[in-house]
């Protein structure tokens, strides 16, 4: 299994968040260029899972997000640590609403 | 032995259990079922809290400023600081501070400088390098990261798996081999800091530990210099295991709380969960499930104080330390499998703690020594020597 989240790219919009089954797992929400807006989780204090926490994404970003990608896992907290990681080390920086994680989040060469 | 506690340890009991219902608890209704942390003004908060009650640093030798409890004080904290949703691994969040690694308080003057005070203080933060791919039960001759003498250096080599911490650390405390001797007379321990060159955090190891991940470590020709070796050339093993020992008393009082508290959630579920016209703890089954999880809660304490007070009595403690962990963390895992059964379809979801418990149990059955290890520990104790 690759440590990178490289699944394909779907639609941010409210028909295909509702297609999703309510499951737990981490996501990528990006521009219509593919930068990465946020690097977010859904977890069990999300009501419906994936699809809550992409609504939020969606609302939270309006129209500048336009696609996000997705991998259902139980173990979301961890696997979010490591996408973080990943984009950090990729990067340089998290996205910027998620730039006060940095100072908790670690370092990894996985290159 | 006489297991009742003194008035001082009530005391500390009580203000305890107190700290995790009344501080700790009510938080965890607000965060995600397998949060790790506080929110930060949370965490200092408490940290105040707790330094007021002059209690944080709870491990810190009383010489470099910790509240200086005795091994069975610290058991009984253990057992009470672990009844909450994340308590098994992370008691209380760490409101109570950490010691750092063990090992450096038998450290030089000038690594204590550099690397044991600035933990303490708070400033750094280390980890703790022994197991390799190779295996981690028998570490002595599993190790195969390479120590090569270069000058006044050591050219270091090799990698290391399910490292806690070691993306998040200042420095690590890294086992080697050192010499052509294939067991524990060739392991040598270096303090080395993370942004050595040659030192990389590979990749993130998920386990059942869904809020915390170990990671895989490698080392390519990482030049370290020969003052950061701690204690001798090839005597890092005495190092290691002497942390493996000491470790399993507190590691063994943790299991038990999370046990305590599902029996609590159990009794009175039973008590006002009604199946076919009466409550639950009406029915046999469950009634003997509530037995038998009270047997083997009493049975790990009983194995956990004792072992305590053999260590604080300065007795040999070492099949009693085994003993304590091996029951602890089965006995435990029996309890909190059998609560979920009584709790029935709640007991498995998300909603209550008992599933997290179950999960984060089965790796306290293999962490810091399997059962088998401790049985071989303790059959080499009883039948002599030479059955090793």
């Amino acid at each position: 299994m690759g440590i990178r989240l490289e699944k394909t790219w779907m639609d941010l919009d409210g028909e295909t968040i509702a297609s999703l089954p309510a499951q737990l797992g981490v996501y990528h929400v990006a521009d219509a260029d593919g930068t990465v807006l946020s690097v977010g989780y859904a977890g069990a204090t999300h009501l419906f899972g994936i699809r809550s926490a992409l609504e939020e994404e969606l609302a939270f970003h309006g129209s500048r997000a336009t696609k996000f990608r997705f991998e259902f896992t139980s173990n979301y907290r961890s696997r979010w640590d490591e996408l973080l990681m990943l984009h950090l080390h990729d990067f340089g920086q998290l996205p910027s609403h998620q730039q006060a994680e940095q100072s908790r989040v670690g370092r990894l060469s996985p290159d | 032995m006489d297991f009742s506690l003194n008035e001082e340890q009530q005391l500390i009991v009580d203000t305890t259990r107190r700290f995790v219902q009344s501080e700790i608890i009510p938080l965890e209704d607000h965060l995600d079922p397998d949060a790790g942390s506080l929110e930060p003004a949370d965490q200092d908060r408490l940290v105040t809290t707790t330094k007021s009650m002059g209690f944080y640093g709870l491990d810190i030798p009383e010489e470099y400023g910790g509240p200086g409890l005795d091994t069975t004080t610290r058991a009984l904290m253990a057992i009470e600081m672990s009844q909450h949703r994340a308590g098994l691994y992370n008691p209380c969040y760490g409101v109570f501070g950490g010691a750092g690694l063990a090992q450096l308080y038998e450290a030089t003057d000038v690594q204590k400088e550099r690397w044991l005070y600035p933990t303490l203080r708070g400033e750094k933060k280390g980890c703790f390098a022994l197991t390799e791919p190779s295996g981690g039960s028998d570490p002595a001759r599993a190790i195969q990261t390479r120590g090569i003498k270069d000058g006044g250096e050591w050219i270091l080599s090799g990698s290391k798996l399910y490292i806690s911490g070691a993306d998040k650390a200042d420095y690590a405390l890294i086992f080697a081999r050192t010499s052509d001797d294939p067991g524990r007379n060739g392991v040598t321990a270096f303090i080395v800091d993370t942004d050595t060159p040659g030192f990389h955090v590979r990749r993130v190891v998920h386990t059942l530990r869904a809020t915390h991940y170990a990671t895989e470590l490698q080392f390519d020709e990482m030049r370290v210099p020969e003052e950061n070796i701690l204690g001798e050339v090839n005597g890092g093993f005495a190092i290691a295991n002497d942390r493996l020992s000491r470790q399993r008393i507190p590691y063994a009082a943790g299991c038990i709380g999370p046990a305590i508290r599902a029996q609590e959630m159990s009794i009175e579920w039973a008590k006002s969960r009604e199946t076919f016209g009466s409550p639950l703890a009406e029915k046999q089954a469950i009634q003997w499930m509530v037995v038998d999880n009270e047997i083997d809660i009493r049975h790990a304490r009983y194995c956990v104080l004792e072992a305590a007070q053999k260590a604080d009595s300065g007795e040999r403690f070492r099949t009693e330390a085994a003993m304590a962990k091996l029951v602890a963390t089965e006995a435990s895992s029996r309890v909190i499998d059998r609560c979920i059964q009584i709790h029935g379809g709640v007991g498995v979801t998300k909603d209550l703690p008992l599933e997290r418990w179950y999960r984060e149990l089965r790796i306290r059955r293999v962490g810091e020594g399997p059962s088998e290890v401790q049985r071989l520990i303790m059959a080499r104790d009883i039948l002599g020597g030479s059955f090793k």
